[in-house]
């Protein structure tokens, strides 16, 4: 079960892997989010290595995947 | 067909792609905004009516999340991110490779328009908290009593870590951010800044805190990169 002490330590030691900066998560947000969409996420995360552990370790470029994720599925 | 009007059906000669449209519907905007006279004046209303649904839908579902908001001015902000994404779009045109729908890459230039804004706004006029304010100091009832005495054991070595081993400036940055809840484009504002440059910053001190805890055997060593 995931705690407020889990939760603290994840935000403070953030995620374990190489991952992208902010500016290369917004380059390929677009492409990670129809990648998704289209074939779930181990297919996103296969095309675009380091996504997912930046968007776990940032939570605004979380808060704007999750956005476009939602906005996009929605009309589609 | 997968074209769906985005002002109002009468008045859109462009065919804005939706979700579920094809390559050929991007080509057709973006050849439309890269046009002269009537046909571009067209296209920048019909791109600037996305992006301002772009903009609702984000005001709708943080509004739905942070009930408390005051939404007098919410739709003024939703129409300043428009306008504010709708030069950003125009100004990177030529960057856009068609590796996605347009309406995709287009779409995520207003949600961080509006989501820094929203960010921004609860924000503005208060005094940033810097130092540490939300360490726990009492046990987890949801964790059994080994895990907490674990947990509370890395916090504790953290703790230290972060007094030992961080620069005043990581430490300043990742206390606020992680541990105070600051939101990262606030804290960038505030320092005339970048989001980049600061989960940068954030980064470099995570790095150091789990090498630290590493040498400490609290944490399994791990194969921790740099930002590509």
């Amino acid at each position: 079960m995931s705690t407020d002490r889990d939760d603290l330590l994840s935000r403070l030691l953030g995620p374990v892997g190489p991952e992208l900066t902010c500016e290369q998560c917004f380059d390929e947000l677009d492409r990670y989010v129809e990648a998704e969409l289209a074939g779930g996420q181990g297919h996103a995360d296969a095309q675009i290595p380091g996504m997912h552990a930046h968007l776990d370790g940032c939570l605004a470029c979380r808060e704007e995947h999750d956005s476009l994720f939602a906005l996009v599925q929605s009309e589609t | 067909m997968g074209h769906k009007p985005v002002v109002c059906a009468a008045a859109s000669v462009i065919p804005v792609p939706s979700a579920g449209s094809t390559d050929t519907d991007s080509q057709a905007l973006l050849d439309a905004l890269r046009a002269d006279g009537h046909v571009r004046e067209q296209a920048i209303a019909d791109l600037h009516g996305l992006l301002l649904r772009g903009a609702r839908f984000e005001v709708r579902r943080r509004r739905a999340m942070m009930r408390a908001w005051d939404g007098d001015d919410l739709d003024d902000l939703a129409l300043q991110s428009a306008d504010d994404a709708l030069v950003a779009v125009l100004a990177k045109l030529d960057a856009f490779e068609g590796r996605s729908r347009f309406t995709t890459w287009a779409y995520k230039f207003v949600l961080l328009e509006t989501a820094v804004k929203l960010r921004r706004r609860p924000w503005q006029g208060r005094e940033l908290p810097l130092e540490p304010e939300q360490w726990p100091r009492h046990a987890d009832p949801r964790a059994s009593p080994t895990d907490d005495a674990e947990r509370t054991e890395l916090l504790a070595a953290v703790r230290r870590a972060i007094d030992d081993e961080l620069t005043p400036h990581q430490r300043e940055v990742l206390v606020a951010v992680a541990l105070n809840d600051v939101p990262i484009d606030v804290l960038a504002e505030r320092k005339d800044t970048t989001r980049g440059a600061l989960y940068k910053t954030i980064h470099d001190a995570r790095r150091s805190l789990r090498r630290r805890l590493e040498a400490e055997g609290l944490v399994p060593a791990s194969d921790k990169g740099e930002p590509r």
